[in-house]
């Protein structure tokens, strides 16, 4: 039996960040990970850092942790590929491009730089797009980086900090004060953290997070030129439908002279086998947008599993029923992204401090309801 | 009608830019590099030097240009007479 203040469940993103905030405060931290670090949804995701407005605790949270990587950036390894390139919001049509107005005054409130672009400076920005698009709205800030060498620089910061790095440690379960490993060891600590994404019901019953499986493809060397994230605004309607497939636009340039092309949506789906008919979709679509996409080789496709909550809001706090159970899941299509902001709102809820933001909405208490014996003694 | 297995074992030559290497006939091209002085196949956008490393088909790390067809994996491609190997082409 060995005594942490703080075991993390889950190497992925959001775990590994958490074990680096928490050891940079002097807690004493064991992450445990049943395969290797970022081996996970983390491995599959395309590493956008994006801020997203659809409602106001998601644009809190993810400018504010677009704001905390780039604090991070010069200290990431070169291998992490962090590259400030920005997201291009595309306009198809004047509906498409009526939102851009909209979404301008939204991010400029919450103090992200938003700037409009008309077709022609849009084709300025980005000779390779089809022609016809009517405009851009341009997120100077956003960034991409690759996700698994992320999450791997943040566990090895915690453990030359002194915490204990467990890989190949599957969790078999968590009890009050502690954590016990498949091989029979029992981990004791003050606070446990469940950060295993996806799996994370698996450990927590009746934790509401399910699958969203998504397609990424990965093209050669010398693909088309594009100097920004490229996003249909259209992806705003497919990402958020809640029932059936769907396909949009997204291509993210690597710093390897690659293309990463996505994206796809399959709800409740946990299957990881790639859907032919639907990668066809995905790619068809894409070749609207970057005509130069044809002839061009894959170098690869893959699947991953986002886990999804019924509001898109990750779990970010304690387990109202549990209260020595942390919950840091549920990150769907933006864990990448927040999962600088959500290791700081764990950490600050773990060690009592307040927050630059308002952790209330990643609340687990709005979908756990506390049974009626804790509510009498509360 | 199989040939009885002689003793000896076959062996092929081929060349790896420019160099020729003499193999045992089934040795894969990325096996043969790998007996040359310099295990690179590729470079990353800065020039730095990639090589075999899955030795499967998976990794893409060994593609060469093999008897003027570009982006072979070398793991999966076994050394012929006189086949010509261009690597980071
Ligand atoms: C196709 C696709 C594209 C995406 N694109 C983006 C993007 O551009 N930007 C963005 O911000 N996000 C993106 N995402 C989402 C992002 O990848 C996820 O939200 C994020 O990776 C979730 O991280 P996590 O740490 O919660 O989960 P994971 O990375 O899944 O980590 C959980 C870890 O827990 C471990 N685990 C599970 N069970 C146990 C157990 N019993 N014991 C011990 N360990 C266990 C797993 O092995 C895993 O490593 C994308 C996702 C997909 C699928
Ligand atoms: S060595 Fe990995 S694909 Fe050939």
């Amino acid at each position: 039996m060995s005594a942490f203040d703080c075991v993390i469940v889950g190497g992925g993103i959001v775990g590994a960040a958490l074990a680096d905030v928490l050891s940079a405060d002097g807690v004493s931290v064991a992450l445990v990970e049943a395969r290797s670090i970022g081996a996970g949804t983390t491995a599959c995701g395309m590493g956008h850092l994006v801020a997203m407005d659809d409602n106001a605790a998601e644009l809190a949270l993810t400018s504010w942790s677009v704001s905390l990587w780039r604090e991070l950036a010069d200290g990431l390894p070169r291998a992490v590929e962090y590259d400030a390139c920005g997201t291009l919001w595309l306009a198809a049509d004047d509906e498409e491009m009526a939102a851009v107005s909209a979404k301008v005054a939204n991010y400029r409130a919450a103090g992200v730089r938003a700037e409009v672009l008309d077709s022609a400076a849009l084709h300025e920005a980005e000779p390779a797009l089809a022609p016809g698009l009517v405009g851009a709205l341009r997120v100077v800030d956003d960034a991409v980086l690759y996700p698994p060498l992320a999450a791997r620089t943040f566990a090895l910061r915690a453990q030359a900090r002194g915490a204990r790095l467990m890989t190949g440690c599957p969790v078999r379960e968590l009890r009050s004060g502690s954590v016990v490993i498949s091989n029979g060891e029992v981990l004791t600590a003050r606070h446990i953290v469940l950060a295993a994404g996806v799996a994370s019901p698996t450990l927590c019953p009746g934790l509401p997070i399910s699958p969203r499986k998504g397609h990424l493809l990965i093209t050669r060397r010398g693909a088309p030129v594009v100097h920004h994230q490229l996003v249909e605004l259209g992806y705003l309607k497919s990402a958020h439908g809640t029932d059936g497939a769907s396909v949009a636009f997204n291509a993210q340039p690597r710093v390897t002279g690659q293309l990463l092309l996505g994206s796809s949506r399959q709800p409740g789906d946990a299957t990881r086998e790639v859907d032919a008919a639907l990668l066809e979709r995905m790619l068809k679509r894409a070749a609207m947008f970057l005509p130069g996409l044809d002839g061009l080789q894959a170098l690869r496709v893959w699947t991953g599993l986002r886990p999804a909550t019924p509001d898109g809001l990750p779990l970010l706090g304690p387990h109202p029923e549990k209260p020595w159970l942390w919950l840091a899941c549920g990150h769907e299509g933006l864990g990448i992204t927040t999962a600088t902001g959500s290791a700081r709102l764990v950490a600050d809820q773990l060690l009592g401090r307040t927050s630059p933001i308002d952790a209330r909405p990643y609340s687990p208490a709005r979908f756990l309801a506390v049974s009626s014996r804790e509510v009498a003694h509360a | 009608m199989r040939e009885p297995a002689s003793k000896a074992t076959p062996l092929v030559t081929l060349r790896i830019n420019g160099r020729a290497v003499t193999v045992p006939v089934g040795t894969s091209v990325a096996a043969a590099l790998a007996m040359t002085d310099r295990f690179v196949s590729r470079a990353d956008l800065s020039g730095r030097p990639r090589g075999p490393l899955c030795g499967m088909g998976v990794c893409f790390e060994c593609r060469a240009t093999i008897d003027g067809v570009p982006e072979v994996l070398m793991c999966l491609t076994p050394c012929r007479e006189d086949q010509e190997v261009v690597t980071d082409a």
